[in-house]
Formats: C-alpha cells, structure tokens, sequence
C-alpha cells in the first residue's frame, strides 16, 4: 500500500504538485486523468522516489519510500514508465525475465512467471523474438509483462505503477491491457495508472483522480468524477456522460 | 531472430581456441620451436614430470621470453575487453570504448611525462625506466578519470552524458599534451614515445605482467558478479533502480575497474585499441547480450584476440616487429566500419 499526504513539489518556481492527499489500496486501480502538463507524470515520479517532494512523505506498507532497502522495495513497488529505451538485442523472455531480478525464487519458477506474465499482457507469442524486432506496442506490452513478472501473481502489499500503458496500443489491445491491470489488482495489488482515455479510467478504474494544474480537482469514483461539469472545467471540453447501456459505467461521448 | 550460439558451445570452442593461441603463442617467433617439443616443454614448466632432453633451448625460451609474453597479451586482452563490456553497459550504446572515459587519453600523459621528462633529467636510471613509465601511465589514467567521473557528478548523481562529454573533452586535451610533449622531444626520446603509444608485448617480463594479473584477475572475479544488474541497466537507469539496484553504485564500480584494468594493461602494453570496442561486440552478435554469458566470453575471446594480432605482429616482418595497436586497429577499424553499415541498413 502506498501512500502520500499533503504532497507539494516544485520545480524552479513553478509548483507542479499541491497538496495531493493519495492511497493506494489493495485491490483498488486507481486512475489519474488531467490535461498535458497537469502534474501527473511528476505525481507518479514522487510516487516511485526518482523525485523528491518539498513537502509530503510518500510511505510503502507504512514505511518511508526512501528508508527501504532497493530490493526490498522492488519486491513491492514496480514501475511501468511511458517509454523505455533498450537498443540491445535481448530476446523478449530475457527482457521480461529481467523483472524477476529483485527475486530468488529460481530459474524454473522465474520461467514460468514470465510465461504467465507474457500471456497476461497478450505477447506470449513474442517469447523468442529479439526485442529489437518488435512495434512500438508491443514493446510496450513486453515492458508491461516486465513489471508483471516483478510483482507476479500480484498479491496484496505489491504496488504498480503505470504511465500510460497503452498509449501506443491498438483497440484490443487497450482493454487486454487493462484487463490484465484489473486482474492484477483482483489479487491484491494496488495500481495506479495514468490514462488519456476517459472512456477506458471510466471502465477499469475503482477511483479517478482529476488533476488540474497540480491540483486535485477530484478524487473519487469514476461516476462521482467523470460529469460534464468537471470535464468542461478541467480539460475545456464539452461532454455528454451516459451510463454504459450494458455495464452501468459512465460513458463520455464528445459534443 | 537470428540463431545465437548456446552458451556451452561458445564457451568450449571459445577455450579450445585459448588453448591453441596459447600453444601457438609459445611456439612461434623469430626462433620458431617445433609444436611438439613446445608442447613438451611448457608441460615441464608446469611441473610435469617429462625428460629434459633436446628441451633446454625451447625451456630457456618460453620460461624467459613466451610464457611472460603469452600471460601479458592473455591479461591486456582479458582486462581491454571486460572494460569494452563494462563501458558499453554504462553508456547503454554497443559502440561505446573503454577510452571514453579519458583513461587511455590520461595513461598517454602519464607516459609522456615519464619518458620526455626522463630524458630532461638526463635519462632515468636503466633499471628503474619501466617500472617508472608503467606507474605514470597508471597513475594518469586513473588521476584522469577521477576527473571525469567528478565532473560528470552533481548532486549525488552522476550524469552519463556528462561524463561522455567530459570524457571527449579530456581525451582531446590529452593529445594536446602528448602533442606538445612530443614537440619538446628530441629525436631519440620521440621515438620512444611514439612506439610506446602503438602498443607492444614486446619485452614482456614476469614483473611487469604480475600487477596486471593481478588486476586482471579482481576485475574479471569482480565484474561477473555484476552482470544482472549490468542487464537492467542497459533498460535505463530509472528502470534499474525501479529493479532494485543501487545504480550510483553500480556506475562507480564499472567506472573504477575500467580506470583500474585499462590503467594497467596501458601501462604494462602501451595504447593498444579497438580489443576492446570489437570483442564484446563480436561476442553479443554470436551470443546475445546477456551479461551472464557476455562477460566471461569477452574474457577469453579478448586474450584469444590479443595473442593472434600479437602472433601477426612478430611473424609478418619476423625478426623485425611491428607494434601490436597496429595490427588490432587495421583489424578493428574496418570491423567497427563494417559494424556500422550493417546498422544502417
């Protein structure tokens, strides 16, 4: 589980972050929407200790992020991030099989946890492809089989954190991303997850969190969020929100 | 993708040709020993119990002059090519050099100082020279990239574009000294300094190959150890840290054996390039680029290579020699050029 309270970050003068109050709780996915440049992949870099807040203490499982030992913390925390660059011709198992480096759990179950995390992201039948051959998008389904196989099978105390996952996915492979997301968190872990895609927080998210220039416009269910009012207050944008004729979640439709 | 050799196979075949580059290495010169009694021979040196008859010539010549020279060109290749591995992990590039950092660029200086500034002294004592000129050498490789680890630091960071740049900007200024150095020179101390900076196996003697196999030897038993961490590196430096490792750490260590191990195979050798940019490269497109099986397979490849350029350089004008940073850079260059069309395209 991790948590943040009374988070503010700046950079130069510019505050970026202000006073963000965040839980991740086991089993929950929670979304983080807003505009270009609202704060959310700094909200994400303070999450994972690669930036230092100003003010705020983020914990994991009630510890200071910065007091865990590196392994210790990478049995729990797992970061998937927008785009990574690996310019060698590792083979994709190897790549995911990286995932597996904070554990000693073996070279026999390590296989299998890759195997499982590779079916899970759709990409098991990219195993013996050189990493170097793959599309932008199924590079970053390799990456997201990577932080999988870190935290597999996901249980409760394991933490992911995702920036935009599917960016550069086709349709289908947008919802068996995050199929797998919520699937991940059915068995305990916590996520958050960064998303461009209102229609896709609204489905496979517990918990939207609006940000607006480095602030919290909103932080509750998908329903409570996602109205129009909201909408045209932080992205300018005129919606209609209805409910999902077969799931009940809102959908977002642009006027 | 393309087959990858297995690991077993590239690691026997890889041993199999370390043995007879070492057999070769010992056998041929200007005084070629037949194969046999070499083989003969070196066994005795071992220890074996084998009769010493008709073996006092070839014994003489391996214990005094191959045995030094054959361990000496084992430790250069080993240490330059676990350095190319160890620099084309931290700068995350394939095509990176152990030179980057400004240790090959700092040794030259080293050098410089000691032979140019011996000879202003009116030449330093005979027996004291090499041990001289291997410890400056030593010593300005490693003061050098002391610097440009420092100047690629802020903030409790170390900045891997900076330090190449820093790297770039050293390397230049060294040559600037080395120039200048040169200039100062006269005839017969320029001569010196220009063979030393081709590199040589020449005049190999048990007391200058000892610290580098011993350097040799903490660098490849360290670097090993290494190599999961070296992977995830190569994901980038968030993502390693995201796995784990402590990557300040990590680039402290890679940058301190590179110092270490270049530092003395310069000093013990002189300036001997491309081993070190080509090996481990040869390795990963044989093998892959898996660290695990990347390291210990550059180890050998990088004394397998060094021994058969060596072996070029004392037959191809036999009894004359040719410098070994020759023969390596006339192999090296058109491979890396090679290398980079076959990128292109």
């Amino acid at each position: 589980m991790l948590q943040v309270e009374g988070l503010y970050l700046r950079r130069g003068n510019q505050p970026v972050l202000h006073g963000i109050d965040l839980q991740l709780l086991p089993g929950q996915v929670v979304g983080v929407l807003g505009p270009n440049g609202a704060g959310k992949s700094s909200l994400l870099s303070v999450l994972c200790g690669e930036l230092q807040p100003d003010r705020g203490h983020v914990t994991l499982q009630g510890r200071a992020l910065g007091d865990w030992p590196g392994q210790a913390r990478a049995q729990r925390l797992a970061v998937l991030p927008q785009v990574a660059s690996l310019d060698f011709a590792f083979r994709v198992d190897e790549v995911v099989a990286m995932g597996r480096l904070p554990h000693a759990t073996g070279q026999r179950r390590d296989a299998q946890i890759v195997e499982a995390a590779l079916q899970a992201a759709d990409a098991l039948h990219l195993l013996d492809r050189s990493y170097l051959a793959l599309s932008g998008g199924e590079r970053q389904r390799v990456h997201l089989a990577r932080v999988l196989a870190q935290l597999w099978p996901g249980q409760d105390g394991a933490t992911l954190l995702l920036d935009e996952p599917t960016s550069m996915l086709d349709p289908l492979h947008q919802h068996t991303t995050l199929d797998a997301v919520r699937r991940f968190a059915d068995q305990g872990a916590a996520v958050l997850v960064i998303l461009h895609d209102l229609n896709l927080a609204a489905r496979y998210c517990d918990r939207i969190l609006l940000l607006e220039q480095g602030r919290c416009h909103a932080f509750s269910t998908p329903q409570a969020v996602l109205t129009p009012a909201a909408l045209k207050a932080v992205y300018g944008i005129d919606v209609l929100v209805q409910a999902h004729p077969e799931r009940g979640h809102p959908l977002i439709i642009a006027r | 993708m393309r087959p990858r050799v297995r690991p077993r196979t590239l690691f026997v075949c890889l041993g199999g040709l370390c043995l007879l580059s070492v057999w070769l290495s010992l056998a041929l010169g200007p005084v070629s020993l037949p194969l046999l009694d070499t083989l003969r021979a070196g066994l005795r040196l071992l220890g074996l119990p084998i009769a010493e008859d008709g073996l006092q010539q070839a014994q003489m010549i391996l214990g005094q002059i191959r045995v030094p020279r054959t361990l000496l060109g084992l430790a250069v290749g080993a240490v330059l090519a676990l350095s190319g591995v160890a620099m084309q992990g931290l700068f995350r590039n394939p095509l990176a050099d152990p030179g980057l950092v400004g240790v090959a660029a700092g040794a030259a200086v080293g050098a410089a100082v000691a032979i140019v500034g011996g000879s202003w002294l009116g030449g330093m004592p005979e027996a004291l020279a090499p041990y001289l000129l291997s410890l400056c050498a030593f010593l300005g490789g490693l003061a050098v990239t002391a610097l440009v680890y420092r100047l690629g630091r802020r903030d409790g960071q170390t900045s891997v574009a900076t330090m190449l740049l820093a790297g770039v900007a050293m390397t230049a200024l060294g040559g600037a000294a080395v120039g200048l150095f040169s200039y100062l020179a006269d005839d017969a101390t320029l001569r010196t300094l220009t063979f030393w900076n081709l590199g040589s196996l020449n005049g190999a003697s048990y007391e200058r190959v000892w610290p580098l196999l011993l350097v040799a030897v903490a660098v490849a038993a360290w670097l090993p150890r290494r190599a999961g961490a070296l992977n995830a590196l190569l994901l980038g430096e968030s993502e390693a840290r995201h796995l784990g490792i402590d990557v300040e750490r990590l680039k402290r260590e890679l940058v301190f054996c590179t110092a270490l191990g270049v530092g003395a195979a310069v000093a013990a050798a002189g300036l001997i390039g491309f081993v070190g940019l080509v090996v481990p490269h040869l390795v990963r497109l044989l093998a892959g680029p898996d660290h695990r099986v990347v390291l210990p397979a550059s180890l050998l490849a990088g004394g397998v290579l060094m021994l058969l350029a060596d072996l070029v350089a004392r037959l191809l004008l036999a009894p004359a020699e040719l410098p070994i940073g020759i023969v390596t850079a006339f192999i090296g260059a058109p491979f890396f050029l090679v290398l980079l069309i076959r990128g292109r395209t």
